[in-house]
């Protein structure tokens, strides 16, 4: 049976399936809009979980197999829910040579995880990015989506437990 | 809208700023909206209100004015006083301070002198509206001059004869390689179309880390891209392009929206421009973190929503490109050149530079150096010169150790050959690269095994692993290099790592592998007696290698000593 496209409903009332549909309508649901629709479904979502994915896919007419191709060879998604709070070290060079080995560290150290991970209690989780473009004011992290430049590991250690003991 | 109302509005432009006594210009670029200048720009405004001074003083956002690590910065273009690390009203007096001051004496604190050889010795042809205009306002780039030259070619020009003005200049790609742009176009030009298509792409994917001119440039003043864009458009006769720009540039993207929306409703993007039949629309494409998605071939194969994995080349994109149809694929400061060529001529950028490097080139000047930030310089300035004058030097009276050009793809420069010129020849003559324009500078805080460590990890991690000897060769490179990281290499391992960058360069399939073992050879190269430390006498001078021995902190060496063959 081959699907009409935008033919599949959203798999629950969720609004936020509509900005998705959004896109992919803007696209004409061409195949090559793939990578687009992610971002939106991550923007909208935190993540991608496999409802989505599939969804996308019928949508897209895509074999399945291919979204998850993509989804997964892409560092920016994640097939995780990311915790409450993020925290991005950069790991390029500028930031590398300034010490941003000693950042990860401690962000270790006060929450226990590792690029990658999120805390226990949902609160923080730890990722790394290859230069988000303020290498002039090395060491960088984005905390929470804004840049910091000239980070001390006193002050993410600060920022972090901040983070962790907020369980509201 | 045709040439004649173009230049009508940049004069109105014009005359409206004219009566604007003081324009004070705040940055508004990544580096400085992360020192909250955003807030400074608010609270520069309200002080303006309450001194009533609304009339003759106006504060405009701009893009990056080039010494990020200083920011933010603000400056008052009627009297060309420049200012540093200013903080908004809420956390102290600085903004009140300049206000008040903007008839008398300059505030001495935060004054930064723009005689500095930092700010004089560039020259500016890529950045010569960043830290000028507005990069939201379209309006801001046309009074520059924006748009002239794509008019100028769309009515002027026939397509061949702007693509003899872009051979003429010598212009060279910026994104790495250096091929001749010119040559390019022209290939493009004469292949035929496929299904009635010919697309143009710009690479915005910029992941070298360490890099961040091409982020920059789009922040700043993106509309010069698309302008230059359409220029090469027209010349190949394209219809349709697209640039690629990495997701963790949100501020760039947000920018390059705004700018593609404006040049739409001023008829300078879309269909039928200047009343001609050519029609040019241009779409974003935002990439989603994979350095391998920087080379053409897998850039392609991303924007057509698929894996970004390369293919072989030939055919190149040029004749069979994205949905298998010629694409011209060109940096983001490759076209960023194009508008001032027309402008001005192709002879007039060959003038500048060195004889096959022409023109100037955009740094990113990173690491240990007093003056981080943004510059550009014509082709062929010696290295020196460029970070002992413009860069300030080495902070905390350390010793210059390398300069790192061309990122993972690049290697590590020695103090021997600081006097050598910047270009393309003279950077591979030593076994780096100019790459993009990544120039990371390193002191004897960095430890040159673990640098080149640093490099392989990224080059593993970022392989798409469609070939071996880079997936795996990259992989046991890694290795090798934490072994003698952690002094548990043997001369053997020594002996394995030369022979494995010989084979990964020699037999993978596109630019990454190739150019992985860039960083290794040259560090092998030019610094051996540290990996020798490491191996032999398990001992890492900078003191960046955890368990061993840093000479003069402590003095045995940890764990046996190697047997010495060496
Ligand atoms: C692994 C790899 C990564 C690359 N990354 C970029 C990049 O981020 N930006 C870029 O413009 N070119 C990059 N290139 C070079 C492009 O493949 C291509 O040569 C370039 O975009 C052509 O434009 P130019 O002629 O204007 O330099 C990369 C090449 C390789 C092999
Ligand atoms: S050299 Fe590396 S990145 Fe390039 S195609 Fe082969 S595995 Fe992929
Ligand atoms: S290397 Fe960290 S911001 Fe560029
Ligand atoms: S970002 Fe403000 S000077 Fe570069």
């Amino acid at each position: 049976m081959q699907l009409k496209p935008g033919a599949v409903p959203p798999p629950n009332e969720d609004k936020r399936w509509r900005i998705v549909e959004g896109t992919m309508r803007r696209h004409g649901h061409q195949s090559h809009a793939l990578i687009e629709v992610l971002h939106t479904v991550q923007e909208c979502f935190g993540y991608l979980d496999d409802v989505a994915l599939r969804w996308v896919a019928r949508n897209l007419r895509l074999p399945y197999s291919k979204v998850y191709g993509v989804a997964t060879f892409y560092h920016f998604f994640t097939l995780k829910p990311q915790g409450k709070h993020t925290c991005v070290v950069c790991t390029g060079t500028a930031c590398y040579i300034k010490g941003s080995t000693a950042l990860i560290n401690a962000v270790t150290a006060k929450a226990k995880i590792t690029p990658g991970e999120t805390s226990d209690n949902k609160q923080v989780s730890l990722l790394t990015a290859r230069c988000v473009g303020s290498c002039g004011l090395a060491p960088a992290v984005v905390f929470d989506g804004e840049v910091a430049g000239k980070v001390t590991p006193e002050q993410i250690s600060k920022r972090v437990e901040g983070w962790m003991r907020n369980d509201a | 809208m045709t040439l004649d109302e173009l230049r009508e509005l940049a004069e109105t432009e014009r005359e409206k700023q004219t009566q604007v006594k003081h324009e004070i210009h705040v940055c508004t670029a990544a580096a400085c909206l992360s020192q909250r200048s955003d807030q400074v720009k608010a609270s520069l405004e309200a002080e303006i209100k309450a001194h009533g001074k609304e009339d003759c003083c106006k504060v405009k956002g701009v893009g990056c004015m080039g010494l990020c690590a200083a920011g933010p910065l603000v400056s008052d273009e009627s009297n060309g006083r420049l200012y540093q690390n200013v903080r908004p009203a809420d956390e102290n007096t600085d903004t009140k301070e300049i206000v008040a001051s903007l008839e008398s004496e300059p505030v001495e604190r935060l004054s930064l002198s723009p005689e500095l050889p930092f700010f004089k010795e560039q020259k500016k042809i890529v950045l010569e509206n960043s830290g000028k205009i507005d990069p939201e306002r379209i309006e801001d780039y046309i009074c520059a001059g924006g748009y002239e030259a794509l008019l100028t070619a769309l009515t002027e020009m026939r397509p061949l004869e702007v693509i003899e003005q872009i051979t003429k200049s010598g212009l060279r790609g910026r994104g790495g390689a250096g091929y001749p742009t010119g040559l390019k176009w022209s290939t493009v030009a004469k292949a035929s179309p496929h299904n009635g298509a010919k697309y143009v792409i710009c690479n915005g994917d910029e992941g070298d880390p360490g890099a961040f001119m091409d982020r920059s440039v789009l922040e700043s003043d993106p509309q010069r891209v698309l302008e230059g864009m359409a220029i090469a458009a027209y010349a190949v006769g394209a219809n349709r392009g697209f640039i690629y720009v990495r997701a963790e540039y949100p501020l760039a993207i947000k920018r390059l929206k705004i700018a593609i929306k404006q040049a739409e409703t001023m008829g300078l993007l879309g269909a039928n421009i200047a009343d001609t039949t050519f029609s040019f629309k241009i779409e974003l494409r935002l990439g989603a973190g994979a350095f391998v998605c920087g080379e053409e071939t897998a850039l392609i194969a991303s924007v057509e929503g698929k894996r970004g994995n390369p293919r072989p080349r030939p055919p190149y994109p040029a004749q069979e490109g994205l949905w298998n149809a010629p694409t011209l694929i060109n940096n983001v400061e490759t076209f960023a050149n194009v508008a001032p060529i027309i402008r001005n001529g192709g002879a007039w950028y060959a003038a500048i530079g060195t004889e096959k490097s022409k023109g100037t080139k955009v740094f990113a000047l990173a690491g240990r150096v007093a003056n981080t930030g943004l510059i550009e310089i014509p082709m062929g300035m010696p290295l020196r010169h460029v970070i002992y004058q413009l860069g300030g030097g080495i902070p905390d009276n350390r010793r210059f150790k390398a300069a790192q050009t061309g990122g993972p793809s690049g290697g590590c420069i020695p103090e021997e050959y600081l006097d050598m010129p910047v270009d393309y020849e003279s950077l591979a003559s030593v076994g780096s690269i100019m790459g993009s324009g990544g120039l990371i500078v390193m002191d004897e805080t960095s430890c040159m095994p673990d640098v080149a460590k640093y490099f392989m990890d990224f080059c593993c991690t970022e392989s798409c692993g469609k070939c071996i000897p880079c997936r795996v060769g990259t992989v046991h490179m890694h290795n090798l290099l934490s072994r003698i990281t952690a002094g548990e290499a043997t001369p053997e391992d020594l002996a394995l790592l030369e022979r494995l960058c010989d084979v990964v360069r020699n037999t993978s399939l596109c630019g990454l592998g190739q150019s992985a073992p860039n960083p290794v050879a040259t560090t092998l190269k030019y610094f051996r007696k540290e990996y020798i430390d490491h191996i032999h006498h398990k001992r890492c001078t900078a003191g960046v290698c955890e368990g061993l021995a840093r000479p003069g902190k402590d003095d045995k060496p940890k764990g046996k000593p190697a047997e010495v063959t060496a």
